[in-house]
């Protein structure tokens, strides 16, 4: 099986997605957001998903994070199916091998930077293992709270931090994990401009240096093209590459 | 990890979840409180109904009882095989009891109660209900030289602390007998004499009843303390012979008494609003006693008792029924001995068990081993079965309204969870993008629901533990504050709220507390669980 966007056989690409199709219920009839599309991203690649506001790009992001399942098609994940896994297992591979940004950051506020950071981990490990785990866990989470900046602000709330250090802190925790790839929903969009390229610094850099596989989600066209490749979707379908 | 995490962090950012912990609070320390003092009135209770049965009585059917009870102890003692401590026989009688107030006379109906002063102590507290520490130490029908109590000697630290509580039997005994016996003397002369003294000035009544004192004591014979002043050897051997001095010569009630009695106090006082006792009659007065002969058919006869000392269980039932008198006088005036052999008849035989014994097994031993068509054989608890179990019975429909307290908390638990969730929607699709699964969310709020609980069970155990044992304290506040009597001594005749903590009633409200916290949570979890992890990222 060869993808028509970049001719990779599934077992060479880190994510793929096959003829997906999702519709919602919305109103009284049904809403069909994606209509059959095919993706797929190479190991260390990154590809930035634009479209206009409603064309299925963020639906596309929550069914490759898992977040959704397909009415039809196919996600995979490093050569393994993955949306019909049961849901003891999807969880597990958004804990273990998926990351995930949002637009509006969502941070616990009830935890600081540092415990935000480190939720992933509390929410892999059971009481006893996280003592056992947690001084590793706490000097990485530092760590990479260190390498966007945030070292002295490890105990905030995130109602103590800007909207570009929330970001970062989002980012930081969905790094923690060692994801195999990091899906980003318009990372930049509720951040002023110098703030937003920072952010796509960080992105750049996490996959030009750590070769992570990063997938981006934007309607702007100008942050799509720090990406290696520009996925266009348009009705529900891939309108070019 | 992140559950406990949560669940903390929630517990101290809500402070809405504050009102579930103290709807818990409030409920587990009503029920703690209301236990103890249930708890501590119904062993009060039981105390009082034991301290006058005896673990097991032995009765008959007839009110003229059986004869030779010497024997049937034996037979008892054999029966019983190690269990049985101690016995007493009893003459127990339905009676008329009279007394003169004021030139009236007031009757009461009594239960007329023949008892061995040597051998009733040692199967019943009888002893220790009574006025006069000498009485309480060792039983004497005797009127004594005074000295009774003027305070409630059951009161724990209340004796002197507000003066006394019953003055009038600081004169009890030997001196008011001799007054009243005085005033008798007086009023007849004056009847005797009026119109003699016409023209001579009249000098206040009490100099003219001390006057008549000072003549009766002349000739310097002061009562002997516990005895009965018979004037003749013959009568210091037999007791009973000088308690009826209608026998011999004519009696000088202010030397000598009739057969002595024991009353309940009820009978012959009340309370007033003050906690003070007002007596209608003291030791030292003589009652009349009318009661029904052995035999068939039952003849009423009557005679003249004096009053020795006052019998006080707390038990109302008891304080206002029962009339205390020697076994053997009773016999004699009912016909119980048998003029040719001598041996008497009674109606029951009270038997003490040794500690530990089961009152239920000897019990069944003894139907066994007696007719029960002639004999009843029944524990104190039996004898007061329906009392106990209105008892249990209130304890228990009490306990159910209470731990209704306690579910309605729940409902305001399920209430303010159901908006947590709602609140915490975002949050809860964050931790399902992190990888957490429906029953990781569900154990947040569980767990939420658990810490609740035990926040909530722990404050209200110390509160209500803290309310418990310094109940009378804020009784005494609340009165002081109000102005008004929340407990009134002279309607249970304790001067203090009497509590008992059970540790396993407590362990029982704590668990049933966190029970409902933990169930009421159960609703507001599964939809948490439910939520969809993207919708849930999208709620605002």
């Amino acid at each position: 099986m060869t993808d028509r966007a970049t001719g990779l056989a599934s077992e060479e690409a880190m994510l793929r997605v096959c003829d997906v199709r999702k519709s919602y219920r919305s109103g009284g009839g049904m809403l069909e957001v994606l209509r059959g599309v095919d993706f797929s991203l190479e190991p260390g690649g990154f590809a930035a998903v634009i479209g206009q506001s409603g064309s299925g790009k963020s639906t596309l992001l929550h069914l490759m994070g898992l977040l959704d399942a397909p009415d039809s098609g196919e996600v995979h994940l490093a050569g393994t199916r993955i949306d019909n896994l049961p849901a003891a297992r999807r969880d597990r591979l958004r804990n273990t091998a998926i990351g995930m940004v949002f637009q509006s950051y969502h941070l616990l506020p009830e935890l600081n930077a540092l415990e935000n950071v480190l939720a992933p981990l509390m929410v892999r490990h059971g009481v006893l293992e996280w003592m056992r785990v947690r001084g590793t866990a706490r000097e990485r989470a530092r760590d990479l709270l260190d390498r966007f900046g945030l070292g002295g602000r490890l105990h905030h709330k995130p109602r103590q931090l800007s909207g570009g250090e929330m970001q970062r802190v989002a980012i930081a925790r969905a790094l923690v994990t060692q994801p195999s790839v990091l899906l980003a929903d318009e990372p930049t969009g509720n951040l002023d401009e110098a703030s937003g390229a920072g952010i796509l610094d960080a992105l750049c850099e996490l996959n030009r240096r750590d070769g992570l596989s990063i997938v981006l989600v934007t309607h702007d066209a100008a942050i799509a093209r720090r990406a290696a490749r520009i996925v266009r979707l348009a009705a529900g379908r891939v309108a070019d590459a | 990890m992140y559950k406990l995490l949560l669940c903390w962090r929630y517990l101290r950012t809500r402070w809405i979840a504050l009102v579930c912990v103290a709807s818990v609070m409030l409920g587990v320390a009503t029920m703690i409180v209301v236990n103890a003092v249930m708890a501590g009135f119904s062993h009060e209770m039981q105390t009082r109904i034991h301290g006058i049965l005896s673990d097991i009585v032995f009765e008959s059917h007839s009110l003229s009882g059986f004869q030779d009870p010497k024997w049937h102890m034996e037979e008892i003692r054999r029966a019983g095989g190690g269990d049985i401590e101690g016995m007493t026989p009893t003459v127990a009688v339905p009676a008329m009891l009279s007394f003169q107030v004021r030139g009236q006379w007031l009757t009461r109906q009594v239960m007329f109660i023949g008892i061995d002063e040597t051998t009733h102590s040692m199967v019943s507290d009888f002893g220790s209900y009574l006025q006069h520490p000498d009485n309480r130490r060792q039983l004497s029908f005797a009127l004594r030289d005074g000295g009774y109590d003027t305070f409630d000697s059951q009161a724990e630290g209340k004796a002197g602390e507000n003066g006394p509580t019953r003055p009038a039997m600081e004169s009890a005994g030997w001196p008011h007998r001799r007054m009243r016996v005085a005033r008798e003397k007086l009023w007849r002369d004056k009847m005797g004499a009026r119109g003699d003294a016409a023209g001579q000035p009249v000098r206040p009544i009490d100099q003219q009843v001390d006057a008549v004192l000072a003549a009766t004591t002349a000739d310097g014979s002061t009562p002997a303390e516990g005895s009965t002043p018979a004037k003749d050897p013959a009568a210091r051997s037999d007791p009973f012979r000088a308690a009826r001095p209608e026998e011999g010569d004519t009696m000088d009630p202010a030397k000598e008494q009739f057969t002595g009695i024991v009353p309940g106090i009820g009978l012959a006082s009340f309370r007033d609003s003050d906690g003070v006792d007002r007596f209608l009659v003291l030791p030292g007065d003589d009652v009349k006693i009318t009661f029904p002969t052995a035999g068939t058919p039952p003849k009423a006869v009557s005679d003249t008792f004096t009053i020795v000392d006052f019998y006080e269980s707390k038990m109302s039932e008891y304080d206002s029924n029962f009339v205390f008198v020697p076994i053997a006088a009773l016999q004699r005036m009912r016909g119980m001995v048998d003029p040719q052999t001598g041996v008497p008849s009674v109606n029951s035989i009270q038997i003490k068990l040794k500690p530990g014994a089961d009152l239920n097994v000897v019990r069944d031993r003894l139907r066994k081993a007696f007719p029960a068509e002639m004999y009843a054989v029944s524990t104190w608890r039996d004898k007061q079965g329906p009392l106990l179990s209105a008892v249990d019975m209130e304890m228990a429909v009490l306990n159910i309204l209470l731990f209704l307290i306690i579910a309605v908390a729940g409902f305001g638990i399920l209430a303010i969870f159901f908006m947590i969730v709602v609140e915490k929607t975002r949050d809860i699709g964050i931790l399902k993008s992190l990888g957490a699964g429906s029953t990781g969310i569900a154990g947040i709020f569980l767990g939420y629901g658990l810490f609740l609980g035990l926040v909530g069970a722990g404050v209200g155990l110390a509160l209500g533990l803290a309310i418990t044992w310094n109940i009378n304290a804020i009784r005494a506040g609340v009165e002081w504050c109000t102005g008004q009597r929340v407990f009134d001594p002279s309607i249970y005749y304790f001067f203090k709220i009497p509590t008992i903590v059970n540790p396993f009633t407590v362990a029982w409200i704590i668990v049933g507390a966190v029970g409902i916290a933990v169930a009421a949570s159960v609703l507001p979890a599964l939809r948490a669980a439910r939520l969809h992890p993207v919708e849930a990222l999208r709620h605002d």
